[in-house]
This record gives C-alpha cells, sequence and structure tokens, in this order.
C-alpha cells in the first residue's frame, strides 16, 4: 500500500507532510490540493514529518490536505521522441501544455505514446545481454536511436525473443529477455530512470583524449574543450556567458546537444526557440534543432524544479551516451542551481556555509560534474573486437555574486571542472568578445600526454608549443603595457611597444571573435592553424621603427587588414587579397 | 474591505513581531489575504494550526486582541479598461478620489508565460537619446533598468523615454517615491496630453515600506491585462527597485531568515526574477516593456541589488556624470542592451553595428589615455586624437539631452571618426568605410 500523509505546515514551497507509513529520502510525493495535484520531492525527514519542496506555487494550499508518496524518486522518461523536444525542468513537454501561461500541476507526458517508430533489430535471439545493451534502433528524426536493455535490469539476460523488422509504438514490447533465474522480462522502448543516479551501463570510463571542437578560436586553440571533457564560464553580468555558450551550441562537432536553461531569462531560450529551427549546422546539413533538445527552467519558473532541470539534462546526455553518442551539455546557468539549494536550505534553518549556501556544496557539484566523460560502453561494435563508446562534455556557466571569483559556486566548480573560462569585465566594456581572459583561464587538458598527441597528429607537431608560445606572448604584451603604464610612452625602449603590439596583433586577430557576424563566428580547426601561422608569423618579424610614435599607427592598419580577412570567406578571392596586403605591409617595416 | 457574514473572525493573537503577527486558525491558504483591525496582512507561514501574517503598514499598536479576519484568496486587483487614467495605492485602492474600479477579479502575481508561448522581441523603441538607441538599443519585450546614483535625473530620463516609446499604456509603479516626483511624473505625462494611457500604483515614503512589496506585482497584473487581453504594447515603469529590494530585506530580517549578501534574503534573484519576467512580446502584438531604476550607492554596481538585478534584465542603462563636458551621459562601458543585436544592422542601418563598437572602442582608448595624463606622462598623437573624439562623443551622443533619429547618430559618428582618424585605425569592415566615410 501507497504511503499517504497530509500536510502540516506550509512556508513557502517547503511543505511539511505528516506520513501514515515508510517514507524514503528524494522520494516524490503528489500533494491533493482541489482539482490539481502538485508534485513534490522528500528533502528531509524527521519521524513521521517528510519536509518536501514542492515544485510549484503552493498558493491557497491548506493544511491537512491529503498527500500521496510514489515509492520512486523523480525519475525521466527515456525512449525515441526525446530529441528536438522542449521541456521544462521536469520533463514536461512545454509544447502540449494549453494555454498562454502556465498552469500549476499540468504535467504533460514526454514522450508520444501514439509514435510509430521503424524497428530494426540489432540483437539476436539466444544474444547474452545486460542492462545498455543495443536490442535495436529506430530512426528518431536521422539519428539511429537504440533501443537498450533497461538501465534497472541488473545482472546478465538472455535474449528470448526479439520483434521483427517493422513499426511499432512506444510502449510495445519489442524484446522479452530472460534473467539468470530463468524470469522473463519484457522491454519497451521506453524506461525510466531516476535522475539523481547516476547511469553506470558502460563498462569503463578513460581519461579524454581528443578535442572538442567548438569553431571558439580562444577555446580551442589556447584552452580546448576535450571530448567527454568539462568546463565552466565564471564572468559577471554581461560578459558574454550566455552567447559563448550559443555559440559553441550552434557551432560544436555534436551528435546531440541539450541545451539547459536554468534560472536564466525566458527571451535566451525563445531566441533558441525560434532560431535553431531555421539555422544549418555546416556539418551535416541539417537543421540545428534536429540535434537539439531544450531543457529550460527559467527564472520564474519554480525554483525547486531548477535543481531538478540540470539533472534532467544530465540524466538525458547519459541515455543518449549509452547509444554510442557524443552529447554536449551545456547549463545556463549552474549558480541558480546552487541559489536554488540555498533558498531550500535556508526554508529548512539547515546551518549554512559560506555566504549562506548548504555545507555540502562542492560535494554537490562535484559530483554532478563527475557524471560527464568519455566511456567505453559495454556493447561491442559489429566486428565484436572493439568496444563502441560515447561522451558527454559538459559547460557550465557561472554567475559569481558581484562577479568576485571567490565566491562558494565559483570555488566549488573550479575543483571539480578542468576547463576555466574566465571571462573578464575589463574585455567585455572595451568590446573585445569573447571575454574570456587569456591569462587567467586554462584548460587542464593540454598538459594531458594523451590531448598533446591527439593535437599533434591531427593539427602539426608543433601545435602545443605553438600555443605555449603564443600565452606567452600575450603574457608579455600585458607586462610590457604595464611597464608604459608605469613609465611612459617615452619612458620604455621601443621594443616594449612592440611586445605590446604584436600581443593586440594576436588579441584584435585571433582572440577576438564576433559571434554576429555570419562568417567570423564560427572558425574551423584548420583556418584557425592558418590564422594562427599567420598572427605567429607577425610576430616572429624583426620589425624596424624609428621612434614609439610609429609603431601605433603601423599595427592598427596590421590589425584592421587581418579583420577585414576574418570578416570573409576563409580562401577566398578577398581572403587571399588582404594575405597578400599583409605581406606587403610586412615587407616595408622588416629589419634587414 | 467589508466582510461578508460567513467570515470567521479571530480575536486572540498569540505572537507579534515588528512586521508579523501569528494566531492560531485552520482552514486558511497559504498566501491568502486577512486583515488585522482593518490592515491588510498575508499568510506567510503555516504550521499546524498556527498561521503567521505579514501586516503590510507594519504591527505598530495591534493588541492581542486585534481582529483579524481571513479573506479566502490571494491578493487581488480588479481589472478592465477602466482602469486607464486613474491613480491607486499599493492595495489597488484608488487615491485620485475617483470611484472603485469595477471589473474582473484577477489574483496578482499570477503564473509565468509558457516560454514555448513567447515570441522572440523584435520591434525596435526608438527613443532619440543616442545612449540608448545607438549603443544600447531598446525593444519592446524588454525589462532593463537604469542604474543611477540617487542624485542623478533618473526619473526625468525614464518620463521622457516612455512619452517617446509610443505605448498604448504606461504603467507606473511607484516605489518610495517622494511625493515631489510623484507630481513630477503626474505634470509631464498631464502635460503631454497622456494622461488617460498612464495606470499608476502609487507607493510614497510617507507609505510604510512594506506596501511596497505589492506595487510591482498590481502593476504587472494591470499590464498583463491590457497586454494579453487588449493586445496593446505596454510599457511599464517601476521606480525605485532597490526601494522594493530594501522592503524584501526588512521582511525577511523580522522574520530572523538567515541572509545572505548585503543583509539581503537568499531568494532575491528569484524574486525580483519574478518581477522583471513578466515582460513578454505576445505573438498577438501585445506586449509588456519594463524599464525600471535601481539607484546605486556611490556607483556600486557588485552591490546585491543591482548585481541581481543585472543577471536578470536584459541589460541595463547606467546613468554618469562626464565632467568633461559636464552633463549626464548613458556610460557606454557598463550599459548594456541584450536584445540590441535582434534589431541592430537589421531595422536599422547596416552599419550601426560596427560604429557602435568601434566608437566605444576608441571612447575606451580615451579613458586610457585620460588615466596616462592623470599619471603624468606625454600623450602621443593617436591618445590626442582619441580625447578630442571623446568629447565630441560624450557631448553629441552620450548625452541625455540629444534627441535625434538614429540615421543621424550614425552620421554623426562617421563624422567624429572622419575629424579624429584614418580608414584604417577603426577595424571596420571595408564595404562599410567606403560608403560610410565622411567626404571631405
Ligand atoms: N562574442 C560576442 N560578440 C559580440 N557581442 C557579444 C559577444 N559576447 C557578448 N556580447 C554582448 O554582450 C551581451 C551580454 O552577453 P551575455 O552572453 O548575455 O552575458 P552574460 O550571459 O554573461 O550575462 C550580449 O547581449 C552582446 O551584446
Ligand atoms: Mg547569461
Amino acid at each position: 500500500m501507497a504511503t499517504k500523509g497530509k500536510v502540516v505546515g506550509i512556508i513557502a514551497n517547503l511543505v511539511i507532510v505528516e506520513a501514515d507509513g515508510p517514507v524514503s529520502q528524494n522520494e516524490i510525493c503528489f500533494i491533493k490540493m482541489p482539482g490539481v495535484d502538485l508534485m513534490a520531492e522528500v528533502i528531509k525527514i524527521i519521524g513521521k514529518k517528510a519536509y518536501t519542496q514542492v515544485f510549484e506555487s503552493t498558493r491557497g494550499l491548506k493544511v491537512g490536505t491529503d498527500a500521496e508518496f510514489m515509492s520512486h524518486m523523480l525519475e525521466v522518461t527515456l525512449g525515441p521522441g526525446i530529441l528536438s523536444r522542449n521541456y521544462d525542468g521536469l520533463q514536461n513537454d512545454l509544447d502540449k501544455m494549453k494555454g498562454v501561461f502556465l498552469k500549476r500541476g499540468d504535467y504533460t507526458a514526454p514522450l508520444n505514446d501514439d509514435a510509430e517508430w521503424e524497428f530494426t533489430q540489432i540483437a539476436k535471439v539466444g544474444d547474452k545481454v545486460e542492462a545498455g545493451s543495443w536490442l535495436g534502433e529506430v530512426l528518431e528524426g536521422w539519428m539511429p536511436h537504440k533501443i537498450m536493455v533497461p538501465f534497472k535490469f541488473e545482472g546478465n539476460f538472455t535474449v528470448k525473443s526479439i520483434v521483427a523488422n517493422g513499426t511499432y509504438k512506444t510502449k510495445d514490447v519489442v524484446a522479452v529477455v530472460t534473467d539468470e533465474s530463468g524470469k522473463d522480462h519484457e522491454v519497451t522502448m521506453m524506461q525510466k530512470w531516476p535522475v539523481k543516479v547516476p547511469i553506470k551501463a558502460y563498462n569503463n570510463k578513460p581519461r579524454p583524449f581528443k578535442i572538442m571542437e567548438t569553431g571558439v578560436r580562444t577555446m580551442d586553440t589556447l584552452n580546448p574543450l576535450a571530448e567527454g571533457g568539462t568546463g565552466f564560464i565564471p564572468g559577471p553580468f554581461g560578459a558574454g556567458k550566455t552567447v559563448l555558450q550559443h555559440a559553441v551550441s550552434q557551432q560544436a562537432e555534436a551528435d546531440m546537444i541539450i541545451v539547459t536553461a536554468c534560472g536564466e531569462r525566458a527571451n535566451e531560450v525563445v531566441e533558441i526557440f525560434t532560431e535553431f529551427p531555421e539555422l544549418v549546422d555546416p556539418r551535416t546539413g541539417r537543421k540545428l534543432m534536429e540535434r537539439t533538445t531544450i531543457i529550460c527552467n527559467t527564472s520564474n519558473m519554480p525554483v525547486a524544479a531548477r535543481e531538478a532541470s540540470v539533472y534532467t539534462g544530465m540524466t538525458i546526455a547519459e541515455y543518449y551516451r549509452a547509444m554510442g553518442l557524443k552529447v554536449l551539455l551545456l547549463a545556463d546557468s549552474t549558480s541558480r542551481w546552487a541559489q536554488a539549494l540555498r533558498e531550500m536550505s535556508n526554508r529548512m534553518e539547515e546551518l549554512p556555509g559560506p555566504d549562506a549556501f548548504p555545507m555540502d556544496l562542492p560535494a554537490i557539484i562535484s559530483n554532478f560534474y563527475a557524471r560527464a566523460g568519455f566511456v567505453y560502453l559495454n556493447q561491442m561494435k559489429a566486428d565484436g573486437k572493439e568496444a563502441e563508446s560515447g561522451s558527454i562534455t559538459f559547460l557550465g556557466t557561472v554567475s559569481p555574486a558581484g562577479g568576485n571569483l571567490k565566491e562558494p559556486v565559483t570555488e566549488s566548480t573550479k575543483k571539480a571542472a578542468r576547463c576555466f573560462y574566465a571571462l573578464n569585465q575589463d574585455r567585455a566594456d572595451s568590446k573585445r568578445y569573447p571575454a574570456i581572459d587569456p591569462i587567467d583561464s586554462y584548460s587542464k587538458y593540454l598538459e594531458y600526454p594523451e590531448i598533446q598527441e591527439y593535437l599533434k597528429k591531427t593539427i602539426a607537431e608543433d601545435w602545443v608549443s605553438n600555443v605555449t608560445l603564443v600565452k606567452d606572448y600575450l603574457l608579455k604584451g600585458k607586462e610590457a603595457s604595464e611597464q608604459i603604464n608605469i613609465l611612459g610612452d617615452d619612458g620604455v625602449p621601443i621594443d616594449y611597444h612592440l611586445k605590446y603590439w604584436k600581443a593586440e596583433v594576436i588579441d584584435f586577430v585571433f582572440l577576438q571573435q564576433d559571434a554576429f557576424d555570419d562568417i567570423d563566428k564560427s572558425t574551423s580547426l584548420e583556418r584557425q592553424k592558418f590564422m594562427l601561422a599567420q598572427v605567429l608569423a607577425v610576430y616572429n618579424t624583426d620589425f624596424k621603427f624609428d621612434s614609439f610614435e610609429e609603431v601605433n599607427p603601423y599595427f592598427k592598419s596590421i590589425i584592421n587588414t587581418f579583420k577585414q580577412m576574418n570578416y570573409s570567406e576563409y580562401e577566398s578571392e578577398k581572403f587571399n587579397g588582404y594575405l597578400k596586403e599583409i605581406e606587403t605591409k610586412i615587407n616595408e617595416r622588416k629589419a634587414v | 474591505m467589508e466582510t461578508t457574514a460567513f467570515q470567521k473572525i479571530y480575536t486572540k493573537i498569540t505572537q507579534i513581531t515588528k512586521a508579523t503577527c501569528s494566531l492560531k486558525a485552520t482552514g486558511i491558504g497559504y498566501e491568502e489575504i486577512a486583515t488585522v483591525n482593518g490592515r491588510l496582512a498575508q499568510v506567510v507561514k503555516i504550521q499546524g494550526d498556527d498561521v503567521t501574517l505579514q501586516i503590510f503598514s507594519g504591527t505598530e499598536g495591534i493588541p492581542t486582541n486585534a481582529e483579524v479576519i481571513f479573506m479566502g484568496k490571494a491578493p487581488s486587483l480588479k481589472v478592465g479598461e477602466e482602469l486607464a487614467g486613474r491613480f491607486f495605492n499599493a492595495y489597488g485602492y484608488p487615491i485620485d478620489g475617483g470611484p472603485a474600479v469595477e471589473g474582473k477579479e484577477v489574483e496578482i502575481g499570477g503564473p509565468s508565460v509558457n516560454p514555448v508561448r513567447r515570441k522572440q522581441p523584435s520591434d525596435i523603441i526608438p527613443t532619440g537619446i543616442a545612449g540608448i538607441d545607438l549603443n544600447n538599443t531598446l525593444v519592446t519585450g524588454q525589462k532593463i533598468p537604469f542604474f543611477a546614483d540617487p542624485d542623478q535625473p533618473f526619473n526625468q530620463v525614464m518620463a521622457e523615454v516612455a512619452l517617446r516609446a509610443k505605448a498604448d499604456k504606461i504603467i507606473l509603479g511607484g516605489m518610495g517615491l517622494s511625493n515631489d516626483d510623484y507630481l513630477f511624473f503626474k505634470n509631464v505625462f498631464d502635460n503631454a496630453g497622456a494622461l488617460d494611457r498612464i495606470i499608476s500604483f502609487i507607493n510614497t515614503t510617507e507609505d510604510p515600506p512594506v506596501e511596497r512589496l505589492l506595487v510591482p506585482d498590481m502593476a504587472l497584473t494591470t499590464a498583463e491585462y491590457f497586454a494579453h487581453e487588449k493586445n496593446e504594447k505596454v510599457l511599464v515603469l517601476l521606480t525605485d527597485m532597490t526601494l522594493y529590494a530594501d522592503a524584501l530585506s526588512i521582511v525577511s530580517n523580522r522574520m530572523d531568515q538567515i541572509p545572505s549578501k548585503d543583509s539581503m534574503p537568499g531568494s532575491l534573484y528569484s524574486d525580483l526574477a519574478k518581477i522583471y519576467e513578466k515582460a513578454v512580446q505576445f505573438p498577438e502584438g501585445g506586449s509588456i516593456t519594463i524599464i525600471a531604476v535601481t539607484t546605486l550607492s556611490g556607483g556600486d554596481i557588485t552591490h546585491a541589488i543591482p548585481d541581481n538585478t543585472g543577471y536578470i534584465t536584459e541589460g541595463q542603462l547606467f546613468l554618469r556624470r562626464d565632467t568633461d563636458i559636464g552633463k549626464v551621459i548613458i556610460d557606454p562601458f557598463r550599459s548594456l542592451s541584450r536584445l540590441k543585436q535582434l534589431v541592430i544592422g537589421k531595422q536599422t542601418r547596416e552599419d550601426h553595428p560596427q560604429v557602435m563598437n568601434a566608437a566605444i572602442r576608441i571612447f575606451a582608448d580615451a579613458a586610457n589615455a585620460k588615466t596616462k595624463l592623470e599619471n603624468g606622462f606625454d600623450l602621443n598623437d593617436y591618445d590626442e586624437r582619441t580625447l578630442k573624439f571623446a568629447k565630441g562623443y560624450s557631448n553629441d551622443l552620450l548625452a541625455i539631452d540629444v534627441n535625434v533619429d538614429i540615421d543621424a547618430m550614425l552620421d554623426t559618428g562617421w563624422r567624429l571618426f572622419g575629424e579624429n582618424f584614418e580608414k584604417a585605425e577603426l577595424g571596420i569592415k571595408d564595404e562599410l568605410v567606403k560608403k560610410y566615410w565622411p567626404k571631405k
């Protein structure tokens, strides 16, 4: 018998329910207001009292209202039909909701039970299978969507039967598998999984060894994100976190993108709703929406569901990873999730940690980031020799209070994420976008021998050493600029001006990138390699200047021509024309 | 408020704090309103049969045997066309001597728009002020505050923007407004012959501060009525949101909640977001645009109030006195309109984005040159030219007294470029330079 209860206390969305039976931590319960059921999650239990966070407004709720415990945790529904969908943080399909305004208690099905899918067998009768093994596949849009042995199945199974290739509905039984004790289990195309529990149906998780191309020069070249890696973008408001994430979501070389809008602006999600169905992924020619799923819990949507939204996103990512796909998960902003935790913790009058955040915030964040990664699956490739693989690359933003990076969310995330893309207010103020600070930011992956090998092999033998050089040059430029500021233009040797301006060339031409220019917004690795060589050539040229007064106009004009190149199609006539112009300019000033 | 027969009257208050009182009562809904000796109150906590009420006007003088009457509903407002031209207090009661408004009763602070039912904002709001139109273009459905020190003329600029915005309705939500400012708004709107388009909810400095908490919800519920049901373009002015946030902190402090940064409640972000996110563009043409004021203390935008605001709103307009020209300008560094890229270069001339960015970059160079000068160094030729440019730019474009159309702003930009720089110093696309560089 399901446990029931009655509401005994209400403080905003913290509702205390007295239960008449066993209750478990994180169990879902429904509070039965007249005409609407409010979904809630148990977050603390004292004696018979279950403290629940309600995922909705509690306006009008009365003490004595009935509640019913569901004996499961917060779950998502997994199956074909998730791709291209717009969900809220609890995986309700937003498009299925009626009316302009969100109605509380309006829970809509994440999948369409009536949808028909073309099923093709992968496994055969008699095959040994386990959780995550591929039984068959259906085409979800363009994507081969694997139908797997449900993740909840523990142990080893044998395929007893599998349906013939043909058309089936989401809830049709497509296979029967037998467990070791001889018991049969039916498998449909749909399964459920609790969002706070990582899906571990894979063989092993090696260190990331490839990079994930994003088309953003200052990321890919200077501080690359690894496929299966993690990164985060902290920055004050207006510094460019969202624009950067949107750029990555449009250009990254991934099979599937999950965008989690967590506690941020509705209009930013509307931008994706509006533009992604129109924008084309240059790699595949398909519309961006065809590879995207949006989880959206904007800042005005119920606070408790904000936390759920990032877990919902991660669990869906894990599901697609198990199909052997390269998934990129974006979350904007993870600070809002931390703030949601803080609001609840304060309502429960828990002993607060720094800045009133809960004490276990660092652990919560690092457990979450740990769910990303490149994995080898238990599923073997058709040849039976190699394992299939999949990955989740995770990139989150952090919104530090007052722009101060010494605050709990930033500090906790810094421990968990391997790439740090610090957005700098001064760069943003002077419109040097993307405002990623080239000196403070880092990618730990650049130190991985596996990644270094990969870069040498796929880009160039001297790539890694060149990248290190560029970083040195930028630092030298910064030092030179500080010296000039202290000693004055004529108080330093001309060489300082050169160091400063050569670094400015790298900054303006390579680091800065116009996210709103059709051509400049995305740069292929090949073009990045080419452009890096050009700016390094400028850097390594010995110039001759008679006075510091000549330095500034000269480099301004070099930068100007390079910028024209950035706005031109790669290797086009125009592009090559500007290249010639630069060569001429360099030769004019070369020391002999 | 009148009482009806079936309403139960309680007269035994068990606890009184500065902002709240508690009593034993049953069958009470969360967020329900009540009156305590005639003062409006709202349920903020229920534990068993202990009900805690927040009294908006404060608990001064409330006796333990005060009469408590529960209304069985959340705070609400009657909406209808008749609201137009009227002035109300924070509770929605008329303060202009006119009759109470008849209409449909709706709860304030209602649900959010489903994000998939929104339309992407795309209609530019020209204001004539170049610091806005050129650098921080506004769009209908946007939410944006002025960040300004208390001594700056933010209410004047806001009133001006409101009148030029061609909105169907302007809703003024005044929080802690001084009586003089209240009369100022009334006069400006009256002189412009716009009073019949204005609806005001006013809490002045003479009213209890906690009452302010109702003002944004009153204003926005009204806005939703006109924008959603009547498909009108509604502009909501909220001034001063810092005083609103202060009221939030008073309440949370009196309820013994753990404060986070700057003594603000930990829920400040969510509280402010619930208000600002009411800004919306509906597909049917109606829209709610919110222009707010967040006063700063000594220009500090890292304080929790402006900081949380900046994270929520779609940009901010930062007012600053430029001592070089002796005028208030809209600071191009700290100001931002996040929706400008939806319209600039599309609904405005193609050179708009690049002219805007190039000018701001030079203005940044000028700021560096100024620092150099202050540190006692000689300026080079380029520095000198940036300073000259900066002065013209400030005076002819950034100053809040500018009132021209956007093409004229762009032409002024090119003129200033041409007067001070070589083409190659700008980093603007060649095609544009060729087309717009001023002929000598
Ligand atoms: N790469 C970029 N290119 C051009 N403009 C940018 C870029 N990044 C940010 N911006 C500008 O800065 C504004 C704020 O960026 P956004 O990503 O929304 O900031 P955040 O999310 O950090 O608050 C944008 O609306 C845009 O005008
Ligand atoms: Mg953002």
